[in-house]
């Protein structure tokens, strides 16, 4: 089922949570929501579930498909809803607490005790507890009282399912694990799913379509591929993983900052370029291009690869460069070495509003 | 290393002086109580008990009890619900009012009572128009002991409420549920140990309030006297076994709550090891 948000807003008292905003989401879609906390993500996705009101407004409005679900209660709009600290029934047994929504039918509605215990029985199956059904909450470990709360919010087979920092509380392991498993999940059940999270990575892996959101706005929505990419903002950039800053002037095509120097394609005056990890290259010698002197202060090797911190006197804050593990055999990389940087590329924007975005490569 | 008091010389004292203050203070006066009440024997007991006046002192107490707990219990679950569940202008404030019965003494709780719904104040002379009489009558009693034992209930809920949080009931009212359903499911058993203690705590209460009852009943004898009101009339009628029957009586009631208060805590710290 699609979801569509048409002019949504949001203030609690005298702050903004949301600013109006639109969003539309295909059917069977998986998206993330992305943001720092305080950026109204979660705000966002409590107001998709109706747990929160919208500001009232003529023109604002919620769509689930073709139902007009603005003004419907939460426990009318058929969705499953996931919470960060799993919020089971602490008093009901993992099978009572995936029977809930069951049992809570209308009399009419309801099936009958043998078809429920067989489709909590599914659902315990499919969310791999099955020797659980009689413990209680207290009971289980974290990423089980999760998967208890996953299968809880898809016994009433939701049209949406809409998951709050669903891995948050979760240990490194166990959450990339539940994030294979909710994406295969989602792929074999065809529902259509938004969650939020703060964590770059979780967004990126686990969505088709990432919406990265900042201070109550929506600062671009892409896949995840074209977002890390192609930024649409200096904050989407800076969010999205490490970044490196050069600050310097810039005449006659020539950026210096300090002692460093480097060529660049652009107009005289002050200049911030921003670099990945990824697109500093080390060098043992200058290069026609750049002169970039820096001191490696750290390397750790743990990964696919090497993780350098490098320092000089022209930088105010360390940078950080990824080289593969034969280069760091082959440059003898340790702490205290002197070595050249030179970029592959840099990126750069203009102010803050004009979401000016450059991205250039030398060599 | 050692702490203050851990030398076994300094520990015995200690725990001795606490045993004996206790005994003083705590023990002897109940042992008193019931030595007074049998002091001419079992038979002039069960005189005393079944008079005609301590028995209907009985009955309006048991009454009072009875009408204040439920209005009570349902009053402070709702007022708990309210405050920890929404946010509203003057939830502060609310909850700061809860606690007036706490604040004022009971005796100026019944005269205002007394001046608010008595035959000339502004709600009473209104309701002497239809011949509705509460004050020096049952209705008042328990409209003040209401007053009295209100926080009781609500002061034990509130802050259980506030640390469990609504995330329980939002789950249920995603999960579909009706508002009736979620809190006979989920809200109910959440609190049920902390509403029963509450209610505990307000039956001793009400069971025992003295002060502003003794302003707003008039203490006609058969009529509009309870048990603790009835202690004081027998004493100053020299009748002092009498007295101390039925302040054994009351003495009981209280310690029969203790002990279910007792057997709460036991079972809830059990729990807690449990989990």
């Amino acid at each position: 089922m699609s979801i569509r948000l048409t002019n949504i807003a949001k203030t609690f008292g005298r702050t903004t949570a949301l600013e109006p905003l639109d969003l539309n989401i295909a059917d069977g879609e998986l998206v993330g929501l992305l943001g720092p906390s305080g950026s109204g993500k979660t705000t966002l996705l409590r107001i998709i579930a109706g747990l929160e009101q919208p500001d009232r407004s003529r023109t604002s409005s919620i769509h689930f498909g073709e139902r007009d679900v603005t003004n419907v209660h939460v426990r009318d709009r058929r969705i499953g809803f996931v919470f960060q600290h799993y919020a089971l029934f602490r008093h009901m047994s993992v099978f009572d607490n995936i029977a809930f929504g069951l049992t809570a039918l209308p009399r009419r509605e309801r099936p009958s005790a043998s078809e429920i215990r067989t489709r909590v029985n599914r659902l315990l199956e499919m969310v791999r507890l099955e020797e659980f059904a009689k413990r209680y909450p207290a009971q289980l470990s974290g990423g089980q009282q999760q998967r208890v709360s996953l299968a809880r919010a898809l016994a009433l087979k939701p049209d949406v399912l809409l998951l709050d920092e669903p891995f948050g509380a979760l240990d490194a392991k166990v959450r990339q694990e539940l994030r294979r498993w909710l994406r295969h999940l989602h792929d074999e059940l065809g529902f259509t799913s938004v969650f939020v999270t703060h964590d770059q990575e979780e967004a990126l892996e686990l969505s088709d379509r990432v919406v990265v959101m900042s201070n109550g706005r929506i600062e671009q929505i892409d896949e995840p591929d074209t977002l890390y990419r192609h930024p649409a903002n200096r904050f989407v950039f800076e969010f999205l993983g490490d970044v490196n800053r050069l600050e310097g002037n810039v005449q006659d095509g020539e950026l210096t900052c300090g002692e460093a120097r480097l060529s660049v394609d652009l107009p005289d005056g002050h200049q911030e370029l921003l670099m990945r990890p990824h697109e500093l290259k080390l060098l043992e010698a200058q290069s026609p291009h750049s002169r970039l002197p820096v001191t490696v202060t750290s390397a750790s090797p743990i990964g696919a690869e090497v993780w350098v911190e490098l320092v000089a006197d022209w930088l105010s804050e360390p940078w950080l460069a990824t080289v593969r593990h034969a280069d760091f055999e082959r440059l003898h990389i340790k702490r205290g070495q002197r070595l050249f940087v030179e970029p592959r590329r840099w990126h750069r924007f203009g102010n803050a509003e004009t979401h000016d975005q450059e991205v250039e490569i030398i060599s | 290393m050692q702490r203050i008091g851990d030398a076994p010389r300094t520990r015995r004292l200690l725990i001795g002086l606490a045993v004996a203050l206790s005994v003083l203070f705590l023990l002897l006066p109940l042992i008193a109580i019931f030595a007074q009440a049998f002091a001419e024997g079992v038979a002039i007991f069960w005189n005393n008990l079944s008079d005609e006046y301590t028995l209907a002192a009985i009955g309006l107490t048991l009454l009072v009890t009875a009408l204040t707990i439920p209005v009570n219990l349902v009053f402070g679950v709702f007022l708990a619900w309210l405050v920890t569940r929404f946010e509203f202008p003057g939830r502060r404030l609310l909850q700061t009012l809860i606690d007036i019965p706490f604040a004022v003494s009971p005796v100026v709780a019944g005269l205002v009572y007394l001046l608010l719904y008595g035959s000339s104040g502004w709600v009473g002379s209104w309701l002497d128009g239809y011949d509705i009489q509460l004050m020096f009558a049952w209705p008042g009693i328990v409209l003040v002991t209401i007053f009295v034992t209100c926080p009781f209930v609500a002061r034990e809920l509130i802050p259980l409420m506030q640390a469990q949080g609504a995330g329980e009931e939002e789950a249920a009212v995603t999960l579909g549920a009706s508002g009736w359903t979620i809190f006979r499911r989920v809200t109910l058993p959440n609190i049920k140990w902390a509403l029963l203690y509450g209610v505990i705590l307000t039956n001793a209460r009400a069971v025992g309030e003295f002060g502003a009852v003794s302003v707003v009943s008039g203490s006609i004898r058969g009529e509009t006297n309870t048990l603790p009101l009835h202690v004081e009339l027998l004493y100053q009628d020299y009748n002092t076994v009498g007295a101390f029957t039925a302040a054994a009586l009351l003495a009981l009631i209280a310690l029969f709550t203790l002990a279910a208060k007792a057997g709460l805590e036991w079972r809830a710290t059990r729990r807690e090891q449990f989990r």
